[in-house]
């Protein structure tokens, strides 16, 4: 496969595909580093802090929680949301990127993946516990009953999200683990204990890699991807009619698909950077996630990000362009009510601030991004407590109208799946590979310092070469791509 | 494809590219390769090998149909015929509130029903104990076996050895899987 030599390689530094191996496996032999057993036993406290804070909610009932009578909906949906958005990166990242042929995806979407699996988990926690009974969770799906029978309402989008939700996860875990499958193999042969082989034999399903399975592979890829690009773009869009196919103002717009769909792309891309920008510092993977990968991701983030302030200014556009009293009044309450100070935290993070991504030196630097992905994982959170809380608190009814606060359970309940998703996360780095090999070796004659240097003395040797091509020639010479 | 046989000559490559240039030498010659192990899907092997293509997608049409025509007759015969309940006035078969589900359970059963065939077809399972020809094919080298017969006669064995070499074969053994191989040793 040609590719033209001024394209940045995606693959740093004197490798081989022996060395590849080695790179990537490292991570998962060994005793992990003392530095992961820290990490993990915080990670573990918070998860053990929002058990308990569960268990408090199932024993006492759904008023333990901040909510009220206006307000019957906050913390737990706005964390639900919070959540889905973040693991829309992965699919999308293995999936939209496959389709589009953007080989930067293969150094990232392992770990992208994965990230989806935790964090939709924790969304589906959220649902699951707001029902208060959550042992009577299967009544939402359509069986047989003895209660006349008496089935769910298909006209309901909060059925839909049982269905979207559900069908996410699975899709999403049966790509990342199709993928996973030849990785395990190169795990297994290069194991040397009997219980290490016998493990990694097991999760790799007797992996071989004959031409065969791999044109299987191929073709399941391509279709797995093709099926999992409307699907990803579904599930928010079904997320979003939870609110829009309401007639409170504030929800009530067309726009919320499309709108949501795009900040929960953005909110996925800034998480997976917060978490890649760690991994491949403590795990020494930075020639296989270079600065070239982070600046893909930014310009991905600057777009949806773009896309979110585009819609934040069309909704207080058409508030005001409709004429209807209450739904101007929703969006001046949220800018200038009680929840001002979350209003613009939201437009700050969402939409100021990742402007700063359209300068070059910025995409390219490690450290700003990673302040810039932890404002809009911010930014993104207030996005959902503003939509949510601010439309209700104040209803139609002004003796009603309350200022929402959360308790400790709430807080608990949101601390513990940002415990349970950093805890997953954390095993799945020691025990997984975090970059997809076979895919990185794929990419690796086309894509890599190596193959750019060869291009380079290729057209060196060839006058017609450098006479041609004196620029690039030039351009690639003695180029740096280390951050 | 590798099966029930258990003994084989493999032929080790560091290279796709010279891989790519063996295969097609070596079935010029009329020798046929029983199969290629590589650490990732090199392209063109299917083409110089001579494999049909892959029929998974048309496998994932039809599980695709099926959970299509499932969740729409389910849902139009529970609203509409089981247990039709009247919210405010909007007809039973609701069409377009259907779709959502309808989309969902589509993609849910072609890829469940996909990933299931793909693991059938590859002979794929937790704890399959799977013939490994070598351990590098899927660390950094490039394999070509051949199965050959109990009794195979020497002069094939040294004719695909010979192939084997001249196409830039850095390796060449022969692989003999006994009864009862312990491959967690």
């Amino acid at each position: 496969m040609y590719e033209a030599p001024i394209r940045e390689p995606l693959i740093t530094g004197e490798k081989d595909y022996k060395q590849i191996t080695t790179d990537l496996v490292r991570s998962t032999e060994g005793l992990p580093p003392i530095k992961w057993f820290i990490a993990i036993g915080i990670t573990g406290l918070m998860a053990t802090f929002g058990i308990v804070a569960i268990l408090t909610t199932v024993f006492y009932g759904i008023g333990v929680w901040g909510l009220n009578k206006t307000v019957g909906w906050a913390w737990d949906i706005t964390n639900f949301v919070w959540w889905i958005g973040i693991g829309h990166a992965g699919t999308l990242i293995s999936a939209i990127l496959l389709l589009f042929r953007q080989k930067f995806r293969t150094g990232i979407n392992r770990a992208a993946e994965a990230m989806t699996i935790f964090a939709v988990l924790c969304a589906a926690l959220f649902p699951g516990i707001h029902m208060g009974r959550p042992w009577m969770a299967f009544y939402i799906f359509p069986y047989p009953n003895t209660r006349g029978p008496l089935w769910p309402n298909f006209n309901s989008p909060l059925l839909w999200d049982v269905f979207a939700i559900s069908t996410y996860f699975i899709v999403s875990l049966l790509f990342w683990y199709s993928g996973l499958m030849p990785d395990f193999a190169t795990i297994r042969d290069r194991a040397n204990s009997k219980i290490r082989k016998f493990i990694y034999n097991a999760l790799a399903f007797g992996w071989t890699g004959t031409a065969k399975q791999w044109q299987r592979f191929e073709s399941l890829s391509l279709v797995l991807a093709g099926l999992a690009t409307p699907l990803v773009l579904s599930v928010h869009t079904i997320v979003s009619f939870d609110f829009a196919t309401s007639v409170i103002p504030g929800w009530h717009t067309t726009i919320f698909p499309p709108y949501f769909v795009s900040g929960a792309i953005f909110s996925g891309f800034a998480m997976v950077l917060t978490l890649m920008i760690i991994t491949r510092s403590v795990l020494n993977i930075k020639d296989y996630i270079t600065v070239g990968h982070i600046e893909s991701m930014n310009k991905i983030m600057l777009l949806t990000g773009s896309i979110v302030g585009v819609a934040y200014i069309t909704e207080l556009f058409i508030a005001w362009y409709s004429g209807y009293l209450y739904e101007q009044y929703a969006f001046f309450n949220r800018a200038f009510g009680p929840y001002w100070w979350a209003y613009w935290t939201m437009m700050t993070c969402n939409v100021i601030t990742p402007q700063l991504l359209w300068f070059k030196k910025i995409r390219r630097s490690v450290a700003i991004t990673f302040v810039l992905s932890i404002v809009v994982n911010i930014g993104m959170w207030f996005e959902r407590f503003v939509i949510i809380v601010t439309s209700l608190h104040r209803d139609f009814l002004p003796s009603s109208w309350v200022y929402f606060m959360p308790t400790w359970v709430d807080i608990g309940i949101f601390i513990g799946t940002i415990g349970i998703f950093l805890t997953l996360f954390l095993l799945f780095s020691r025990a997984f590979p975090v970059v997809a090999i076979a895919e990185v070796k794929h990419i690796f004659s086309a894509s890599s310092e190596v193959a750019r240097k060869k291009q380079l003395k290729d057209m060196e040797t060839s006058d017609q070469g450098s006479v041609a091509n004196p620029d690039v020639s030039l351009g690639l010479k003695d180029k740096d791509y280390k951050d | 494809m590798i099966s029930s046989n258990n003994r084989y000559l493999v032929g080790l490559y560091d290279n796709e590219n010279t891989l790519l240039k063996a295969i097609k030498k070596i079935r010029e010659d009329g020798v046929s390769i029983t199969d290629a192990l590589t650490p990732f899907p090199v392209h063109g092997i299917e083409d110089a090998l001579g494999l049909e293509d892959s029929s998974l997608h048309k496998a994932g049409f039809l599980f695709g149909l099926t959970g299509f025509t499932l969740a729409l007759a389910l849902m139009t015969w529970i609203n509409y015929f089981n247990y039709p309940i009247n919210f405010g006035g909007k007809p039973f078969f609701a069409l377009p509130s259907f779709i959502p589900i309808t989309f969902e359970l589509t993609v849910l059963f072609a890829s469940v029903g996909m990933v299931v065939t793909y693991c059938f077809r590859n002979g794929l399972y937790p704890g399959a104990i799977p013939k490994i020809m070598d351990k590098r094919t899927t660390d950094d080298h490039f394999a070509l076996v051949f199965a050959l017969e109990e009794n195979e006669e020497q002069v094939n064995i040294d004719h695909i050895n010979r192939l084997l070499n001249q196409t830039g074969a850095v390796e060449v053994k022969e692989r003999v899987f006994e009864e009862d191989e312990e491959i967690f040793e």
